[in-house]
């Protein structure tokens, strides 16, 4: 009676196909992005961060611009703006996956064929679809504002921005699969983003024309936000060619190698 | 694992099954949950040793009480776990070795929810689709007929948090069957049903297998329902497989029928209980004038025992016997009962 469970005769009547990595990833973030965009405090919410940054702190960039020697303040600014935005937008992240690992989604989404880098790379699609309609909108809004930019910039900055959400969403997902706890999660990437954000100079520039104490420097040389925030500001002022903007990429493309492998890692786990 | 060997009895399958070829293959197969506790290391042997073997078109039952290691059981053959020791193979795959070859050809249904939320009912089941590989109009076409065999109309468009426990747990059941696998497993799929829906549930099973060929390899705790729809099942405790067989062997192997004997003369009962012995019985109890034992197959003894007690004068009042039920089965291969408030 029994038949060679061969795979032929174990696949299902229905005929499927094996699954590849752009289709699942693609069926991973349409899910993800239609649970987003039917929530109207994300929708909302994601939109007025980058017009509160630029109409709250921008009135106080200008007679600041003159004291560190910027040319343009907002051309100065703005890459920081968006260097902030990437990392505390995808950092973030990892939040809504906990709760989808507590009700038993990850569980359903690991039991299927799908390859487990997409769904990683499907979730973090949506943060980087968010984090490109916000940088967008921020430079447009500082256009008004008075930034001046050529596109190639424009596009290289916001190119770097977006793979360093790419890096910071996955590591946030990454660390929300490990702990499965938003009450430890919080607390560990307030203490990851907080040095972060305050020693790569995101908002004011550590350098010794700042003003900045030697060891301040040193330790802020340290930051591979540093170089990424340098980096777009290059890229905004069309100096393309400088240090800084080799550092970043190359600082941008490792730091998202590495987010992607780790978070990779994470879904392949078990007990995840 | 001597435990099983030590109850030869208790396993008589294995040499049966092992000449037909499984769809479900372990061995030795166990899983060791390394945890902390402080300074401490701490260690949960979860499944200590399991051999099973399972066929096609089985509905197998894993039956055990809480914490007896049957999702860690279930969460291995389905790859989300790894094996401590021991090997499994499923669908003709290693489940360590070709784990995505496993997964392309088994359903999982969890013991806990599998949608979001927030999500919207129809959706959940046709992503769950597509993930398996099959197209959008098979996944929705799949869906919609499960929808309307579970009880699910018009939920289609629901969101799951607005839905009644049962219906999300038949909603569960929905994205596990939704690209028709030919191996499903269930893990305690009726928790939480009403008995309606629960008898709805366990025709589809029985459908699955009857009408598609599928397997079917489910976890409960409910003795009836292990009787009602399972060919086989397999009795875990503490990590260890006891009991495999039929439901009926089962009973029969481990438990025999109750014969009950009520006399009119209670100082008589000593007797009875050698004539009960003598055909063949477990040691007689004896309570004022009724006596009991457990005899394996009643009905081929009961006969000579009339006639073996009339032959010594013992008169009877009335006799009564009980076919062993798989709680009796279950109290004599673990020692706990597992009928509700026993
Ligand atoms: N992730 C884990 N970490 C540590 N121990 C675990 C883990 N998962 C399960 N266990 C332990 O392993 C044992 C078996 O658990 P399992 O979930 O397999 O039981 P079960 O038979 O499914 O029980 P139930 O009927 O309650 O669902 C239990 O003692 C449980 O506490
Ligand atoms: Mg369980």
């Amino acid at each position: 009676m029994t038949t060679t469970p061969t795979a032929s005769a174990v696949t299902t009547a229905t005929g499927k196909r094996r699954s590849s990595f752009w289709h699942d990833t693609f069926v991973i973030f349409r899910r993800q992005f239609r649970l987003a965009v039917r929530n109207p405090a994300w929708v909302i919410i994601g939109l007025l961060q980058p017009v509160l940054y630029l109409v709250l702190f921008g009135p106080l960039l200008e007679p600041l611009a003159g004291a560190i020697g910027a040319e343009n303040a907002y051309t100065f600014f703005v890459p920081g703006l968006l260097v902030q935005l990437g990392i505390f937008g995808a950092f973030f992240a990892g939040f809504s996956l906990i709760s989808e690992w507590r009700s038993g989604v990850v569980e359903a989404e690991r039991v299927t064929p799908a390859s487990r880098t997409a769904l990683l790379v499907g979730r973090v699609l949506r943060d980087v679809v968010q984090l490109f309609v916000q940088g967008v909108v921020l430079i447009v809004l500082s256009f008004a504002f008075g930034l001046r930019a050529s596109p190639g910039g424009l596009l290289l900055g916001l190119l770097i921005v977006v793979l360093l959400g790419v890096a910071c969403a996955s590591a946030s997902n990454a660390l929300a699969l490990t702990t499965k706890s938003e009450d430890v999660m919080a607390p560990l990437i307030n203490s990851i983003a907080l040095p972060v954000l305050l020693l790569s100079g995101i908002l004011l520039p550590i350098s010794a024309r700042s003003g900045a104490p030697d060891w301040l420097v040193t330790l802020s040389d340290f930051m591979p936000t540093k170089y990424i925030v340098n980096a777009v500001r290059d890229a905004f002022a069309s100096d393309f060619t400088t240090a800084n903007v080799l550092w970043g990429v190359l600082w941008t493309i490792g730091l998202t190698a590495l987010a992607v492998w780790a978070g990779t890692r994470t879904f392949r786990r078990e007990n995840s | 694992m001597n435990r099983r060997t030590d109850n030869g009895t208790l396993w008589p399958v294995a040499a049966r099954w092992e000449d037909l070829v499984a769809i479900i293959e372990a061995r030795a197969l166990a899983r060791t949950f390394t945890g902390r506790k402080g300074r401490e290391k701490t260690e949960v042997v979860a499944v200590a040793g399991v051999d099973l073997s399972v066929d096609e078109g089985e509905i197998v039952g894993f039956l055990g009480p809480n914490g007896a290691g049957k999702t860690t059981t279930l969460r291995m053959l389905t790859t989300l776990l790894r094996p401590t020791s021991g090997t499994a193979t499923v669908a003709g795959f290693d489940v360590a070795r070709d784990p995505v070859e496993v997964r392309q050809r088994i359903g999982y249904v969890s013991q806990s929810g599998s949608t979001s939320p927030e999500a919207r009912a129809g959706e959940e089941v046709v992503d769950h689709g597509l993930l398996y590989g099959i197209s959008k109009a098979q996944a929705e076409a799949r869906g919609r007929e499960l929808f309307e065999q579970l009880d699910l109309d018009g939920l289609w468009e629901r969101q799951p948090k607005a839905m009644s426990g049962g219906q999300r747990r038949r909603l569960d059941i929905a994205m596990g069957l939704v690209h028709d696998p030919s191996l499903v497993f269930l893990d305690e799929p009726t928790t939480g049903l009403d008995p309606q829906a629960r008898a709805n549930l366990w025709e589809h099973i029985a459908d699955l297998r009857d009408k598609r060929g599928r397997t079917v390899f489910l976890t409960t705790h409910y003795l009836d329902e292990a009787d009602a729809l399972c060919d086989r099942i397999l009795v875990i405790d503490q990590g260890m497989i006891v009991a495999s067989n039929t439901p009926d062997a089962l009973k029969r192997e481990v438990s025999g029928d109750l014969i009950m004997l009520e006399l009119v003369d209670p100082s008589r009962a000593g007797d009875a209980a050698e004539r009960l012995k003598a055909a063949g019985s477990t040691e007689p109890e004896i309570d004022g004038a009724s006596v009991q034992a457990r005899v394996p197959g009643a009905g081929s003894v009961l006969a000579g025992l009339l006639r073996s007690l009339d032959s010594v004068g013992v008169e009877l009042a009335s006799i009564d016997v009980r076919r062993p039920t798989l709680d009796d089965v279950f109290l004599t291969v673990t020692g706990r009962s597992l009928r509700e408030g026993a």
